[in-house]
């Protein structure tokens, strides 16, 4: 059984800039992720607002009955949210080592648009190899 | 604490030796500064071999630079006379001064007398790129060609230096050959010399 249902890139204005579904069941068609990424996007900017504690990032993580929710955002307000089994841990550090993956792969490469969908074989390749690691190590526990 | 006396003092600016200097830069940072160049150089050119051109020109003024600075430092101011010689010296000395280690494979053009090819599993510039399909066969490796052809050229070696992705077998990743094709008047040269 994955642990990790999907991941989810998107821009400071809240467009889907990457997707990726690991999970067998519940594949969503674009249209559902595009409107899921900017769903996700306006909450978070509602949550900043909305929170009781002074200086609130935004929520980090959102805990249903089926899945938990995973965000990291970048000081640039690009966004990282997995989807994951509840209860899966290491989600944190998983989110950064994405986020540096893409800082190396994605921005750096001279053909890549700011903004737009990250269409990068080697984001792809090295991404894949991380979350086979990842659940490699899920499994060996 | 900072020592003066400890540093000769000379008197003559050319006497100074030449410092080897930091031997390392940050890869991101270079990484970053390729990138601009080649974004730089795509909103001047409307096709890619054109792209090609230009940044094998940008290559080819570093590549004759290092080659003075190379036979400077390491060679006592001397330079490679014979073919072998400078195909070595691309391949070891320079390699190690730009990328911090030898490159991968020298070899010889199995069908042409006059080529050889410098092959790399991973050239650096290419550490971080990746090529999008429309843009076919184009290969950042160019800036590296231009930067051997430099070298060949300025040391009287004239030659067309192009890099091209090759497939490896069992890999996701093609490796860059750096195809050398020596001008005629090399070779006869080479043939006289012996």
């Amino acid at each position: 059984m994955a642990a990790i249902y999907s991941l989810y890139i998107i821009n400071k204005s809240g467009g889907l800039i990457f997707c990726k579904d690991y999970g067998s069941a519940g594949k969503m068609d674009t249209n559902d992720s595009l409107r899921l990424a900017s769903l996700w996007h306006s909450m978070h900017a509602i949550s900043q607002q909305l929170s009781p504690v002074n200086g609130c990032a935004g929520i980090e993580l959102l805990q249903a009955d089926t899945f938990d929710l995973h965000c990291f955002q970048s000081l640039t307000g690009t966004k990282f949210f997995v989807v994951c089994e509840p209860g899966t841990l290491h989600m944190e550090s998983l989110l950064k080592y994405i986020y540096e993956l893409y800082t190396d792969y994605v921005l750096k490469n001279p053909f890549y648009e700011m903004e737009m969908p990250i269409r990068c074989e080697l984001f792809d390749i090295n991404l894949s190899q991380a979350v086979q690691k990842d659940r490699v190590a899920l499994l060996g526990r | 604490m900072i020592s003066v006396g400890k540093i000769k003092q000379y008197t003559n600016v050319l006497e100074r030796p030449l410092s080897k200097g930091k031997q390392e830069v940050s890869l991101s940072a270079f990484a970053f500064l390729f990138s601009e160049l080649v974004q730089y150089n795509q909103t001047q050119v409307d096709n890619i071999t054109e792209l090609e051109r230009r940044l094998e020109d940008a290559g080819y003024a570093v590549g004759a630079r290092i080659l003075e600075l190379l036979c400077h430092r390491e060679k006592g101011n001397r330079r490679e006379t014979r073919l072998l010689g400078i195909l070595s010296f691309v391949h070891s000395t320079v390699w190690k001064v730009l990328f911090g280690k030898v490159a991968d494979s020298l070899e010889k053009g199995t069908e042409h007398e006059d080529e050889y090819m410098i092959s790399e599993k991973e050239l650096l510039v290419n550490r971080f790129i990746s090529i999008p399909k429309d843009m076919g066969a184009f290969n950042c490796g160019a800036f590296v060609a231009g930067i051997v052809r430099g070298v060949l050229e300025n040391a009287g070696f004239p030659a067309v230096v192009t890099a091209h992705f090759v497939p490896v077998e069992g890999q996701h990743r093609p490796r860059t050959t750096i195809l050398i094709k020596f001008a005629e008047e090399v070779l006869r040269r080479e043939a006289t010399l012996g």
